[in-house]
């Protein structure tokens, strides 16, 4: 057996020619932290009269791979926030743990958690953005979700850049390309949202799902959704897709061994 | 020669379990002009009396903006006062940079409390020689803190440190039930009033001598959350000062009154 730990797990070189070994980079900076290994997908959300429903599936994928199918991308924190994660999923592990001594420290005051939604949504931007500028990024497209320090339903997302935007319904990943247009149809631009009631939001969210699950390859059918209002949070963490029907997918044509 | 062997440092106990550096930082804190602050349901006030070194030199400034909800008045040594307000004022913007809201008073005054506390136990340093009283409003509301060299810090409804202050703090012992549900316009007399307490024979209080903050909440109905923190200094604490002079005159007359009937 070869011992030479670079020659493992690759074609035979008498079989396939020598490797061409410039792919394997034994010097220079190291490079795994900036690109993400296990990832999440799509988190969706939408303000309604009065709050804000996000959701996300329970999958972390390890590339192509359906790695980790219990993963909970719904993030609390205080009694009236919710942070949804995409993007690399140990990077979500180390995001959980500086929200966890934030929380921490804000709760040593006779007051308890007095940052609100937007607080926070402003803090992780500077995070990304720190990171970032040191090379070193935090691979996450991130939406937060809760009430703004008016008592305002508030939406708003942070990437892996810093770079921040808000509307009354976004998503992230394959959800920004899918889900997104759904949203824009349910809800146009000029429906207010006081017009849109919390059943209609959840409603909606859970058809975006069935979409991503029907139509991106990196999703799951078991999903977290969050209902934020001024009751409080709830959060659902196992949800199953209902209702499914895959007799679309007989009309797909134009892809693999088909001949159209 | 009597020498007292256990205030060469600030960490060294006495066999009474005293740390008399502390002990004499506190000392400091009463030979600086007198501050007052008090706290009504809305707003917090402070008042200070300005001394100047001499008599063509200006007067030392007692109360400090930290930020558009928070402000401190300082009593004792002022070179402390401005590297603790400096500190305050980074704090307070961090605050504004990375989570988009004004610090919490409770929390800028324990991050105050923690540096002085450090100076009371690290050998080669000395405390604070000032005392402050922070007054602020925030998410739960208008707060008054007294903090002290030593590093202990109260909430208070009403307090006064500084050179002859104990008067002023028996006027506020003896009015404290009227300060809740007061007026903005009415805290700022009973302050001023309290700070008159505290006066020696010859002494007034001027436009020169006097400064008066407040910062509070905004009343029902306005743009913003806060009434932003104001600083009355010179000419314009005049109408302060005469609003002070209306009700004494009109308490004497009722007085009088009293005794007539």
């Amino acid at each position: 057996m070869n011992h030479f730990p670079e020659s493992w797990g690759r074609p035979r070189n008498d079989i396939y020619g020598v490797y061409n070994p410039s792919f394997l980079q034994t010097t220079g900076p190291k490079a795994h932290t900036q690109s993400p290994a296990v990832t999440g997908t799509s988190v969706i959300a939408v303000k309604f009269n009065g709050g804000v429903a996000i959701a996300a599936d329970n999958l972390a994928s390890y590339g192509s791979l359906a790695r980790f199918t219990d993963v909970k991308r719904l993030r609390t924190f205080g009694d009236s926030a919710v942070v949804g994660f995409g993007g690399d999923v140990s990077d979500m592990q180390y995001i959980d743990r500086l929200l966890g001594s934030i929380d921490i420290k804000e709760n040593y005051s006779a007051h308890g958690n007095l940052l609100n939604a937007k607080n926070l949504h402003t803090y992780l931007s500077k995070v990304f953005y720190k990171r970032r500028s040191e090379f070193n990024p935090l691979w996450n497209h991130v939406l937060v979700a809760g009430f703004d320090g008016n008592g305002q339903p508030f939406l708003s997302s942070a990437d892996l850049l810093g770079t921040t935007y808000s509307a009354p319904h976004l998503a992230t990943g394959f959800g920004a390309h899918l889900a997104v247009p759904i949203l824009r149809r349910l809800f146009p631009e000029e429906k207010p949202i006081e017009e849109i009631s919390k059943e209609q939001a959840v409603a909606a969210l859970k058809e975006c799902i069935k979409v991503l699950w029907y139509r991106d390859a990196r999703s799951l059918d078991s999903y977290s959704i969050a209902v934020i209002s001024k009751d409080g949070i709830e959060v659902k963490q196992d949800e199953k897709l209902e209702a499914q029907s895959w007799a679309f997918a007989e009309s797909i044509k134009g892809y693999g061994a088909q001949t159209v | 020669m009597f020498r007292n062997n256990y205030d060469n440092d600030a960490v060294t106990f006495s066999p009474q379990g005293r740390i008399f550096q502390v002990e004499y930082a506190q000392e400091a804190v009463k030979q600086g002009s007198v501050v007052v602050g008090l706290v009504n349901k809305t707003h917090v006030v402070l008042v200070g009396l300005k001394r100047n070194a001499e008599e063509l030199s200006s007067y030392q400034r007692k109360i400090i903006e930290i930020d558009s909800h928070m402000g401190v008045a300082i009593a004792g040594l002022a070179s402390d006062a401005r590297v603790l307000s400096n500190f305050m004022k980074q704090q307070s913007l961090g605050s504004r940079m990375t989570y988009g809201r004004p610090i919490p008073v409770e929390r800028i005054v324990s991050q105050i409390s923690d540096r002085a506390q450090l100076n009371t136990q690290q050998y080669g340093r000395r405390p604070y020689g000032v005392g402050l009283l922070v007054a602020g409003v925030d998410e739960s509301g208008p707060h008054l803190f007294d903090f002290q060299p030593s590093g202990m810090t109260y909430e208070m409804s009403a307090c006064a440190i500084g050179a002859r202050s104990q008067m002023a703090r028996t006027y506020l012992e003896r009015n404290l039930d009227k300060f809740a549900d007061s007026s903005r316009d009415e805290l700022i007399t009973h302050g001023l009033r309290a700070l008159k307490e505290t006066l020696s024979q010859d002494k007034e209080l001027t436009v020169d001598n006097t400064s008066v903050g407040v910062v509070g909440l905004a009343p029902e109905g306005s743009k913003g959350r806060i009434e932003s923190f104001k600083l009355y200094d010179g000419q314009i604490i005049a109408p302060l000062l005469e609003a002070l002079e209306q009700t004494e005159s009109g308490e004497t007359r009722e007085g009088e009154m009293e005794v007539d009937s």
